[in-house]
């Protein structure tokens, strides 16, 4: 039953995350290159750079570290920042709203953009415009949301400066807030001028992330249609005087919606992996462009604790596929 | 003398795809009120071509190229797509071949049978779903309210294919096109569907076309039959007549070649090749052509 | 009316060339195909086509813009960033570091996916519970910081570039590929095979090769596209090569620090970076076109 199933898949997500866990802990003490000796002055004495790393219990065996680690962990503790010298959870904190929110605004620009043109493209089946539409979605399809970013640079924020080039929020406004997703919060306390503030912060990082995603929808959801449209229900529901509008929308999507879920979920994932580049370009706050600083500063930590919470967005991104896939499909939700 | 409900006229079509090869030859036949016409003939023989035209689904590589369809009065080969699809679904409506796929697989079967119920006739959800428990009812399926909560997967081919006779009803249409609707049936259901089916067009005066390739159907449950052979009509008339006293040699072949049930070890007897050529020739068919 | 006459089997040299023409009767093969020869031929011969020394710096003629703006040199076809160097020669000499990074980091990626995923589709069980969890796990890595902290782990230089991008996009083929053998398995030329005798490695390696390739094509060419983009911004965030060399990356992260002054610096390599990876996805798409034939028409 779906229960059963839902159980299974947390028991398989777990036990993924450990598997996770265990390769990004192991991986970085095999490498080269000591966080330590990143942070200590000049001068230190051995004496001094003995202390740090027991300070950080880097001078234990791999097997106790991750003991160690994995045991705090559980409890909520994943540590202290070597390079940013504060506690990993509360910096995860801070900073995974802010690129939680730009995901999901990208993620719903790409289902009603992707879905539009989808439609669109289908309505427009064996006319002139079907190819136009095709050409220009490979088109989309080619741009990955590094170059987007940049091109986005570019137009939107040197050429025809409409939005600023950096940062969350303009730094001169003084916006208490209570809770770290500052989107979501200004819109609902009404603080409109802060909420546009906002948003113009974000368009142009979420246009990056959201337009390779959309394009995708786009292809996949249209040949899921084009094939839903030449069967024989929609046929007889033809024959029943509805309009090709209709046809599409009401009989032909919710078959095409399963299959395009199934191919197009895995493409989120990669959307919240982009994150890390296109917040680097636009200076944004977000856990991506922590991530490229604690790789640099080999701040293991920080690194640890990154992984961790990208791998667990990943593995609920795929569970929540899964589930909308079950959903979509009466044979498999009604047995 | 009412005029007919359904006339063709000189009906002529060719197939884009096979270098215009004939695929209706000056076709006539006339429907009236309540009348069931059996459309018969081998694969090939134009049968499902006319019922496409009729119902404005020709596939586009057919190109009728003389002829007229009139629906009371009013040719549909002429009308926009905006007053076809007024006319389909209310006034002309289809049983299609296959209940496997004719059924949309993400809807529940209410919704899909209230659709016409609700777009057509502008019912509310709630008059709707009583005139579908109704129709349900009409059909002979016990427990119409599982039924119509229930997805197409979660029912039988027999089950579907009543379904679909009873959405095909719900309109109370003038004309109903019957497209092979037992072929893809088990033998022992196809007699309870062609009753159904004989049942409800004499309870709500419906008329309606019986595609078909099997005489011994036309025999049970058509008044009128129209025989054809690449795209001709061979014989036409009422059934019994046709059966009685056939005119033409591939009509009396074609009924001698049916199963006997009666005398099994009669054998079969298959239509002679002679009887093809002449047809060939009658119908000015070149060797090896179309 | 209808005679049923069985076509003769084709030959095995003519089936290969009606597979090249339809290969080359495809637009998107011939456009996306041709211009990845173009590039090569750059790369290839770039000291030689390349008018000036993409290293050398000329700090009296720094950021010069493209030869049809006003204030221009004419012998910096598309400007010079802020040291004085030749947009146009690093953008060429860019193509060597991309393509190489494309050519060995996708054959790479494909070959240890294509050989996982033949094992895991073909013999299944335990070798596919095994494989499928490892590529799983694999996949739950967000591909960007992984090749980030892989490239740190392994130190600069193309080959922890190409390292990066094989270790994160084998899984790609994988997939693929195991499902492709999984479909194939059940055909009846299988099915044939074995009854003839063949060994199930001989099956695998002789009959379900051949067509799983066409699908793999297809993937590789887009595997390609992948590979330059990564390079591009592992070099845009200092990772990949030294700073002498000239990348695409380089030269963006480079331009989007001087965008104000000098915009083409940062167009230029990213056109570039553009039009490679849509030659790659055309071609790739082509391919697949081509080689399918069920799309065949």
């Amino acid at each position: 039953m779906i229960a059963v199933s839902i159980l299974n898949r947390l028991i398989m997500a777990a036990i993924t995350l450990f598997g996770v866990a265990v390769i990004v802990f192991v991986l970085l003490r095999v490498v080269p290159g000591d966080p330590i000796a990143m942070m200590i002055s000049p001068g230190a004495s051995p004496a001094d750079i003995a202390a740090l790393r027991a300070h950080y219990g880097l001078d234990a065996s791999l097997a106790t570290q991750f003991w160690l680690w994995l045991k705090s962990v559980l409890i909520g503790d994943f540590g202290t920042s070597i390079s940013l010298k504060r506690d990993v959870l509360s910096l995860l904190g801070e900073r995974l709203p802010a690129t939680l929110e730009l995901a999901f605004a990208a993620l719903v620009l790409a289902v009603l953009l992707g879905g539009s043109v989808a439609i669109i493209g289908t309505l427009a089946r064996r006319t002139i415009f079907e190819p136009v539409i095709d050409s220009l979605n490979g088109l989309f399809l080619a741009v990955p949301d590094f170059v987007w970013a940049l091109a986005l640079v570019l137009v939107l924020g040197v050429l025809f400066p409409l939005f600023p080039l950096s940062g969350r929020i303009d730094p001169s406004i003084d916006a208490q807030f209570a809770t770290p997703f500052y989107l979501i919060e200004s819109l609902v306390t009404f603080r409109f001028g802060i909420f546009a503030d906002i948003c113009a912060h974000m368009v142009m990082l979420v246009l990056a992330l959201g337009l390779p995603l959309a394009a995708i929808i786009a292809r996949v959801l249209k040949a899921a249609l084009s094939e839903a449209m030449v069967q024989d229900y929609i046929l007889l529901a033809k024959l029943k005087g509805m309009s090709e509008l209709r046809l599409v929308l009401q009989e032909a999507l919710r078959n095409a919606v399963g299959p395009t879920i199934a191919l197009t979920g895995v493409q989120f994932t990669f959307l919240i992996g982009g994150t890390v580049i296109v917040e680097r370009i636009f200076a944004y706050p977000g856990i991506g462009n922590m991530a490229i600083d604690a790789v640099i500063n080999r701040d293991l930590p920080l690194i640890q604790g990154l992984v961790l919470v990208f791998g667990a967005l990943f593995i609920l991104v795929n569970l929540a596929v899964d589930l909308l896939v079950a959903a979509f499909n009466p044979r498999l939700a009604h047995g | 003398m009412t005029s007919p409900l359904l006339s063709i006229a000189g009906l002529s079509a060719i197939s884009d795809r096979d270098g215009g090869a004939s695929i209706l030859r000056d076709i006539s036949l006339t429907l009236e009120r309540g009348e069931v016409r059996g459309l018969v003939g081998e694969s090939g023989a134009g049968k499902s071509t006319i019922a496409k035209a009729l119902l404005g689904i020709l596939p586009r590589s057919v190109r009728i190229t003389n002829g007229s369809i009139l629906f009371e009065s009013r040719d549909l080969l002429t009308l926009s797509a905006r007053e076809l699809r007024d006319i389909m679904g209310s006034e002309i409506s289809l049983i299609p071949q296959d209940p496997q796929t004719a059924l949309n697989p993400g809807r529940r079967i209410e919704a899909q049978l209230t659709d016409g119920l609700r777009l057509q006739r502008g019912m509310s959800s709630g008059d709707a779903r009583r005139r579908a428990l109704k129709l349900l009812e009409e059909v002979h399926i016990r427990d119409p309210e599982r039924v119509l909560r229930a997805y197409p997967h979660e029912l039988s081919g027999g089950m579907r294919q009543r379904i679909l006779i009873a959405a095909a009803f719900a309109l109370e249409p003038k004309l109903v096109v019957a497209d092979e609707p037992t072929t893809a049936l088990d033998v022992t259901v196809q007699k309870q569907i062609l009753r159904l089916i004989r049942g409800l067009q004499e309870a709500h005066g419906t008329a309606v076309i019986f595609v078909t390739h099997d005489l011994g159907v036309v025999a049970q449950i058509c008044d009128s039959v129209t025989l054809l052979y690449a795209g001709k009509v061979i014989e036409d008339g009422r059934t019994s007549d046709v059966l009685a006293h056939p005119r033409h040699i591939y009509t009396k072949s074609l009924i001698s070649a049916g199963p006997r049930y009666d005398r099994p070890n009669a054998g079969l007897t298959p239509v002679p090749q002679a009887v093809f050529e002449q047809l060939r020739r009658e119908i000015g068919i070149p060797e090896g052509g179309r | 009316m209808a005679e049923v006459t069985s076509p003769a089997m084709p030959r095995p040299s003519s089936r290969m060339a009606k597979r090249v023409r339809a290969l080359l009767s495809e637009p998107k093969v011939i456009f996306g195909g041709g211009f990845i020869l173009i590039l090569l031929i750059l790369a290839i011969f770039a000291p030689y086509i390349a008018p000036k020394d993409p290293l050398e710096q000329d700090l009296m003629s720094g950021t010069l813009p493209p030869a049809w703006i006003e204030g221009s040199d004419p012998g910096f076809l598309l400007g010079t960033d802020d040291l004085g160097r030749d947009v146009l020669s690093r953008a060429i000499f860019g193509t060597r570091i991309a393509l190489t990074v494309a050519f060995v980091a996708a054959g790479l990626a494909a070959l240890i996916g294509t050989l996982l995923g033949l094992l895991a589709g073909w013999y299944g069980s335990w070798i596919d519970k095994v494989i499928s969890r490892l590529v799983d796990i694999w996949m739950a890595f967000p591909p960007v910081l992984l090749s980030i902290l892989l490239v740190a782990v392994f130190g600069s230089g193309v080959h922890s570039v190409i390292a990066a991008v094989v270790i994160i996009d084998w899984t790609r083929f994988c997939r693929v590929v195991r499902s492709e053998t999984q479909a194939q398995a059940r055909m009846d030329y299988v099915t044939a095979a074995h009854t003839i005798g063949f060994s199930r490695a001989r099956i695998l390696f002789s009959e379900i090769l051949p067509n799983v390739t066409p699908v793999l094509i297809a993937l590789v060419s887009l595997e390609m596209g992948i590979a330059v983009i990564v390079e591009a911004i592992l070099s845009f965030v200092g990772l990949s090569v030294s700073s002498d060399t000239p990348t695409w990356g380089g030269m963006i992260a480079e331009g989007r620090q001087m965008i104000y002054q000098g915009w083409w610096v940062l167009v230029v390599p990213l056109i570039a970076l553009f039009a490679t990876v849509l030659a790659f996805n055309q071609l790739g798409d082509g391919l697949r076109r081509a080689l399918d034939p069920v799309m065949r028409r």
